[in-house]
């Protein structure tokens, strides 16, 4: 059966968008008004500001409603289905006691205004949360303020440079590795800093030399990954710490990363002055298709003057409040008190593993990747020999002598069950293929996405068409992502007459 | 450690298979002096029950049968069940951002559908996929509209939420962009003598929120014309999305001079529990010659191979993974699991239910507001046109706040956090949540 076969038999295959379903009149929702005086509408806003109607809006019945997400939710591949090994993406799986915990009444239906007395119960959770990524980073205080991974670096950065401000002069660069994410580079712009690129050695690390060769007074700090977004650990951190410590700079250290080493090393130990983390990838929050996540920013008591405000400061009594007299901070990065729903569920995930059970994580994370990096050695090119840790990067370098690319590969990976790697990243590796399988898969999860990578390797050279023209088992085929950029459609609009809006 | 299934056995197996003798052996590139060499020191592991103990404690710290009329951006609304049932279901919630669109169709699709509200709420012609929420969406859109004009002055009313408002501090002088204040009349709108006077050439965009943190319902119409004369964008923030049920949307008119250029806002009206402040959800929605200029995801509509409809993030080259430095933002990811409540939550309601919803909000708040007037000694601030807040000024205010917090009824918020002129002001909200029984119980301890 073909797929167009498959869509045009299957409903479920159908499902339109919402607003081209339903029909006038129908209600998903009611709500039954109360008993009280009421006055015209006209009486208490101007004509002119109230509208009509919403044009396009659909009316489905509640059922109509259940049944349309449903089918659209069955068309996502996600972790509780299988192995999602997203390079630097950490796709753990997500314990089902946390959604519970975020739901509890008492956190759900929080109102972030309440009287401190009235909230102390959310405070303490914060405030432990707090401690224990503290623990655990080596570092001093934490801000829960940022709302993800890049909002984090942001906030990071900022305070970075709050830092040199203080000390009379805020300083025009931040050094970036070549291997760096994306959102490194962009932050620095975006905290007023000129992002100055260091490239990688032939080892996959920071090049010394070329990092002294960059470094001048003009330098407000390094963003390092560690280890990076190779899976290597950044074995000289502590000398680069010396060196930028030497001239006045700072270690910003992405800890998206941090999956491969919880209890067995930290970052404030080898001379990390701030770096963020993100709760949905080591601290298990689910990713929710694209968020929300969290990006709590620690420091080293020098930085710590100017975290966002307000901070959570512990009483003698034990209770908690929220300090908003910090005259040196840089200011809310984001209103109320941070993404609570993930910082709830990220302590629970740290209570239900203990010290033992975080760094069992972390040990497991990585035997997952070296046994993955030692069944592929050899059908696929290991980008750099190096040791690495949580993660592994290999290349399509074999494949592309049989005119198959990396996109190829992880297109024909979905054929077998299986979300594809990170692909095209990092940029020093060309045809990128980032393995990240995390601790939370089994060795026979393991073993059939290895033999399903063997078995497309072995594709490549004996039917290399049909990897190329891969997927073939899904609901859509390929999708002409160039085609869809150069005329934006970014809305439904009804199909007749001139747009309502 | 029950979320990880290799087994002291599996374990050995796997390092005899790669040739290694101890886990220990794995981390050898972390050199020793860097090895942390004890275990951590945090609290030991907790089995499920005990820890669901430790959390239900916690929870219950936390006063939550308090009848509360606090809204000030973070709205007290009802959410129907299905909307929780349905992001509970792991094909949503487990998955990640949707880059291999063949497996991402739900995820990519809803977000469709979230920016299609979006757009047709405000009245824009696009919206993005969703940022972190209303505060740093309405510090993108300024940047937003530093980008579009290359200019660095921005006139910002005092009664855009003041928290919003920080945010957008923070950002801005990073960039050496200048937020000046304007400020607000006694019908609580913004003052549009002043805001006339100092817009100028230079200035890049005037920002307002409507309706704003006193609850005032603004002529974004209006503003935008004065901004438009010289070249200014209009920046609109909607904290209360509910409202756009019964207001026309800053988008909504022929006239060009007159409409909104860049809308921003917080959709956690639409299904997204209060949860402490977050996760909620925020948008930015422009007119169709700026998408370009949009940050954060967007998901476009194009094709397969075989010619089917397929949905698809695109405009890629804007975003920090390709530009790196030169991107429009640094945001990676959107709040997709919110957009998705948001998105649920406007298809359960559709046009009616939305209407309904708007309507219950003006009439019990201005009915809430009469009462106050009549059977009160306490005054009301701020006579202009509202959606569900409106601002009180307390006789005696220590002793009215305690008697009523003794009461369990948290009456609003005090202004006086931000606004020292507006001291014993209270910002009171009321919902379609309060029954009558909430708010005679307000009443009574407001006459007292």
């Amino acid at each position: 059966m073909t797929r167009r076969d498959r869509v045009a038999r299957h409903a479920s295959l159908n499902e339109r968008l919402v607003f081209e379903k339903g029909s006038p009149g129908r209600r998903g929702s009611d709500l039954s008004a109360a008993d009280f005086p009421r006055r015209e509408l006209s009486e208490l806003i101007d004509d002119e500001l109230v509208r009509d109607s919403i044009d396009g809006m659909p009316s489905l019945a509640e059922s109509e409603v259940v049944r349309h997400f449903t089918r659209l939710s069955d068309w996502n591949y996600h972790v509780d289905l299988g192995l999602y090994p997203l390079g630097s993406c950490t796709m753990k799986y997500n314990p089902k006691v946390n959604e519970k915990i975020a739901r509890m009444d008492g956190f759900a239906d929080l109102h972030p205004y309440l009287p401190e007395s009235l909230v102390q119960g959310a405070l303490e959770v914060q405030k432990r949360l707090e401690e224990c990524l503290a623990e655990i980073t080596g570092m001093d205080r934490v801000t829960l303020q940022p709302a993800a991974g890049a909002h984090g670096e942001l906030t990071g950065l900022m305070m970075v440079r709050a830092y040199h401000e203080s000390r009379g002069r805020g300083r025009r660069s931040i050094l970036v590795p070549d291997s760096a994410h994306g959102t490194n580079p962009a932050s620095a712009r975006i905290a007023g800093y000129e992002a100055v690129h260091v490239p990688s050695n032939a080892k996959g690390t920071l090049d010394l030399d070329a990092l002294d060769r960059l470094t001048n007074p003009d330098v407000a700090g390094i963003m390092v990954t560690n280890p990076n977004t190779l899976g290597i650990f950044e074995g000289e951190i502590a000398r680069i710490a010396e060196r930028m410590h030497a001239i006045g700079a700072l270690v910003y250290m992405d800890g998206a990363n941090m999956n491969a080493m919880m209890g067995v090393a930290r970052p404030g130990d080898f001379g990390v002055d701030v770096l963020h983390l993100n709760l949905h990838k080591t601290f298990s929050t689910p990713h929710g298709g694209g968020g929300p996540g969290a990006g709590p920013v620690a420091v080293k008591d020098a930085l710590a003057p100017f975290l966002p405000a307000p901070l959570i400061e512990r009483d003698g009594d034990g209770r908690c409040r929220l300090d908003d007299e910090r005259p040196e901070s840089i200011g809310r990065v984001k209103a109320f008190h941070g993404q609570f729903g993930m910082h709830s569920r990220a302590l629970a995930y740290i209570l239900a593993c203990g010290p033992n059970g975080l760094r069992e994580a972390s040990e497991t994370a990585v035997l997952n990747a070296a046994y993955v990096r030692s069944k592929l050695e050899g059908a696929y090119h290991l980008a750099y020999g190096a040791p690495t840790l949580h993660e592994v990067v290999f290349s399509d370098r074999f494949q592309a002598a049989h005119g198959v690319h990396v996109m190829d590969i992880a297109k024909r990976l979905i054929d077998y069950g299986f979300h594809p790697p990170t692909i095209a990243f990092p940029l020093v590796v060309r045809g990128a293929i980032m393995i990240e399988p995390t601790e939370t898969e089994s060795r026979e999860e393991l073993d059939a996405f290895i033999d399903a990578m063997l078995k497309i390797a072995r594709e490549c050279e004996t039917d290399p068409d049909r990897v190329r023209s891969a997927p073939h088992t899904t609901r859509v085929g390929r999708v002409d992502e160039a085609e869809a950029a150069r005329k934006p459609v970014l809305r439904w609009r009804p199909p007749a007459g001139p747009a309502a809006n | 450690m029950r979320y990880i299934p290799a087994s002291d056995a599996d374990r050995r197996a796997m390092l005899s298979e790669i040739g290694k003798n101890s886990v220990r052996q794995l981390f050898d590139s972390i050199p020793d002096t860097l090895q942390l060499g004890r275990p951590l020191d945090i609290p030991h592991a907790r089995d499920e029950w005990s820890l669901l103990e430790y959390f239900e404690r916690l929870a219950g710290l936390n006063r939550r049968h308090a009848v509360s009329f606090l809204g000030a951006g973070v709205y007290p609304h009802r959410i129907p069940a299905i909307v929780d049932d349905l992001v509970s279901r792991s094909e949503f919630y487990t998955a990640y951002t949707p880059y291999q669109p063949e497996i991402a169709q739900g995820t990519l699709q809803a977000i469709f559908e979230f920016q299609t509200y979006m757009a047709q709420l405000t009245g824009m012609d696009a919206a993005n996929a969703s940022l972190y929420d209303g505060s740093t969406a309405l510090a993108e859109g300024v940047l937003m509209a530093h980008r579009i004009t290359g200019r660095k002055r921005f006139l910002c009313a005092r009664s855009v939420h003041p928290e919003y408002r920080m945010v957008v501090e923070t950002y801005s002088k990073r960039l050496g962009l200048s937020l000046e204040t304007v400020g607000f009349l006694d019908n609580g709108r913004v003052d549009t003598e002043d805001l006339g006077g100092r817009v100028d050439d230079d200035v890049a965009a005037v920002v307002v929120q409507s309706p704003n943190v006193f609850g005032t319902i603004e002529d974004t119409f209006a503003l935008a014309e004065p901004a438009h004369r010289h070249g200014a964008l209009l920046v609109v923030n909607i904290a209360e999305a509910a409202s756009l049920g019964v207001l026309k949307g800053p988008g909504m008119t022929d006239t060009a001079s007159r409409r909104a250029d860049i809308v921003v806002g917080e959709a956690q009206s639409f299904g997204v529990p209060m949860s402490f402040g977050g996760p909620h959800v925020g948008f930015v929605a422009t007119g169709r010659e700026r998408v370009r200029q949009l940050p954060g995801r967007l998901v476009g509509e194009g094709r397969d191979r075989d010619g089917n409809r397929a949905f698809v993030l695109t405009l890629a080259a804007r975003e920090q993974h390709i530009r790196r430095e030169k991107a429009t933002s640094n945001i990676c990811t959107n709040q997709s699991l919110c957009a998705l409540m948001s998105t649920i939550h406007l298809a359960a309601l559709g046009p009616a239910g939305l209407r309904d919803l708007a309507l219950e909000n003006v009439q019990k708040a201005a009915y809430v507001r009469r009462r106050i007037a009549s059977e009160t000694p306490h005054r009301i601030l701020f006579d202009g046109a509202r959606f569900n807040e409106f601002v009180v000024r307390l006789d005696d205010f220590e002793g009215t706040w305690e008697r009523l917090l003794a009461e369990g009824v948290v009456a609003g918020l005090p202004l006086v956090r931000w606004f020292p002129e507006l001291e014993d002001a209270l910002l009171v909200c009321v919902t379609e949540q309060h029954s009558m029984e909430h708010v005679d119980r307000l009443l009574k301890g407001l006459a007292a």
